[in-house]
């Protein structure tokens, strides 16, 4: 027998009413404006780092010559791979008919979008001159130039941009029926009209519902390539270069694996403190939290037989580059960063074989900790071990991060904590025709 | 009660069953102008009222067609046409390295297509419209399941439209006002 999906005794007015009075009528926790404010001063942070960053240039980072990547492109892989949870709940759970999906989709869609908000801000400060950032779309400019489409930089654009676009869409699409129940469910005006205008005069009609059905399908459709390009493309990045430790045909698929492992542990360290603070857990239940730690666990494994690979083949490659690699990472200036990377990604996540582990919702939380930090690790491991000692020792380097470094990366996770607690604010976080959807199919009937 | 004319008139049902067979009833009896509300997709309602099959699929792969035939024309006007340059000796429609931008673009305008289709097939933004004259109809968004049979269908008569309403055992039956 598997745990319901759905406390006991929900029926569709009790599950409308309590998603629905979360943003309408149930007081703020003090925990949320405490949060808020913390994630506000992080904002804060990133805007002192970006405008001294405009002002003074890229060399206020810890970037140089042979290591111009650093954090910035780490902190870009690193969110735009969170945001694949998003989508791959969404959309391939929904085409699976994962039902436990529903509760839980609406939240990671918005992580998603927030997460790929936070990424797309990164190679944009990362260039020189970021006021040309357009520069990277095609458009006929007085230049008569445009961007070289044989390069994964400009595939990366492209990937990025549609997977923000799509991802909003998606997202947009299924909140308009619940904007619609807001807009009934609201008291004042005043958020009826905005919540209406939002809702665009959904009314629930049998052919509203033949279209949308059909469109939302086929979104998730269409969205499930989409993830796995974006990360395969971001790979591209990588592997389509000559360094060692990037030229490698593993990227594609390994990038996309992390992804999806390093989003569980968002979704899980975000959905865990939220289910508390509102008092979710008949919507967001054991089972929830049982089968996204299975996940995790098995992209876990895949991320670390993944390492295993990438290592024997190196080894066996028996190029000498690829060797010196190998042990550069393991035994060199950046060794005990790999080595967490691999505790916090491999080790960590085997404690998911228990059951008792994956139903201990703190527990869980600190797991999801290690692996969100492992992941990073990773791919700062990526840029950084690789790039700073390449084929020519004299050309080789370390980076450090700068305080600046850090401001920027932490004013980024303050963004998108603060655009969470904002959306949590005021949008239903739980889908809640499709949590009627689970009412109606626990009661057997349509 | 309200005066006409009317839009038509509706009956309130507690559960999805009730008002797929409510619905089956009234196209039974013969009646075509009417829509039925529900707070979720409610499985075989379509069929019920004998709606045709929604025409999201062939808007969605026109908007995909277009997507990949201009993303594909985009890179070889400006690869080959406009700006060619010898790039490591590549051919200047070097198809392959056009794939990953022509299959973004492909599920770029599809999904555009699919949101902008539904919207715009579902008569969306629409600020107006009668059923919500119908204090109850709020429920619509909540809890309940309406049928509404349209004045504008040969059948419909006030009166005789009520009656076989009632004959469904509904929770309530409203007029709707214009």
């Amino acid at each position: 027998m598997q745990a319901p999906l759905l406390g006991p005794g929900l029926t569709y007015e009790a599950v409308t009413d309590k998603i629905v009075s979360i943003v309408l009528t149930r007081r703020t926790p003090a925990a949320w404006f405490a949060a808020a404010a913390l994630s506000a001063g992080l904002v804060l942070v990133l805007l002192v780092a970006v405008t001294t960053l405009f002002a003074r240039g890229v060399g206020i980072w810890g970037i140089n010559m042979p290591v111009a990547w650093g954090f910035a492109i780490t902190n870009f892989v690193w969110w735009v791979g969170i945001g694949h949870a998003g989508t791959l709940i969404s959309a391939i759970l929904l085409l699976l008919h994962q039902k436990w999906r529903n509760s839980i989709n609406r939240f990671a869609e918005a992580m998603t979008l927030f997460a790929v908000a936070c990424a797309g801000l990164f190679p944009i400060l990362h260039l020189g001159r970021p006021w040309v950032f357009y520069w990277l779309f095609p458009y006929p400019d007085t230049m008569r130039l445009w961007p070289q489409f044989r390069s994964p930089l400009v595939w990366d654009v492209f990937a990025v941009s549609t997977y923000a676009t799509v991802s909003f869409l998606f997202w947009f699409v299924g909140l308009l029926p619940d904007l619609a129940a807001m807009r009934d469910q609201a008291r004042s005006p005043l958020v009826k009209t905005l919540y209406g205008a939002l809702g665009m005069g959904w009314r629930g009609s049998a052919r509203h519902w033949r279209n949308y059905e059909s469109a939302y399908l086929i979104l998730a459709g269409l969205a499930t390539p989409l993830v796995i390009s974006v990360h395969s493309v971001v790979s591209l990045d990588f592997s389509a270069t000559q360094l060692t430790g990037w030229h490698s045909t593993i990227f594609p698929p390994f990038f996309v694996a992390g992804a999806i492992f390093s989003g569980f542990a968002m979704v899980l360290t975000l959905t865990i403190p939220l289910r508390a603070l509102y008092g979710l857990e008949d919507y967001i239940t054991a089972r929830h939290l049982e089968n996204m730690a299975k996940i995790m666990l098995a992209m876990g494994l895949f991320v670390g037989y993944s390492y295993l690979v990438e290592a024997f083949t190196g080894w066996y490659s028996g190029d000498v580059f690829e060797i010196a690699l190998l042990r550069n990472r393991s035994f060199g200036p950046y060794a005990s960063l790999y080595w967490l990377s691999v505790l916090c990604n491999v080790g960590a996540p085997q404690v998911l074989w228990v059951e008792r582990a994956r139903r201990s919702p703190w527990l869980l939380f600190a797991i999801s900790i290690a692996v969100n930090v492992g992941m990073w690790l990773e791919r700062y491991l990526i840029i950084v071990a690789s790039l700073s000692r390449d084929f020519l020792p004299s050309s080789w380097g370390i980076f450090r991060g700068t305080r600046w470094d850090y401001a920027t990366l932490f004013g980024s996770m303050g963004l998108f904590l603060f655009l969470l607690l904002l959306f949590v604010r005021v949008l239903p976080m739980i889908s809640i025709f499709e949590t009627r959807q689970l009412v109606a199919d626990a009661e057997g009937g349509s | 009660m309200s005066k006409l004319p009317l839009y038509g008139v509706m009956a309130e049902f507690a559960a999805p069953e009730r008002l797929v067979a409510a619905a089956a009833a009234a196209r039974a009896r013969g009646y075509r102008a009417m829509d039925a509300y529900a707070p979720f997709p409610v499985e075989g309602l379509g069929e019920a009222l004998g709606l045709p099959p929604s025409r999201m699929p062939s808007i969605i792969l026109l908007g995909g067609v277009a997507g990949a035939l201009g993303g594909y024309g985009l890179q070889y006007w400006a690869m080959v046409a406009s700006y060619p340059i010898n790039t490591g000796g590549r051919p200047l429609n070097s198809w392959p390295a056009f794939v990953p931008v022509t299959f973004e673009l492909t599920i770029l305008c599809a999904a555009l297509f699919a949101v902008f289709g539904m919207i715009l097939l579902n008569g969306l933004p629409m600020p107006y419209h009668p059923v919500f004259n119908v204090p109850r109809f709020s429920l619509a968004s909540r809890s309940r399941f309406f049928l509404c049979l349209e004045a504008r269908d040969p059948l419909f008569q006030v009166e005789e439209s009520r009656r076989f309403l009632g004959e469904l055992a509904p929770e309530g039956i409203y007029d709707v006002e214009a």
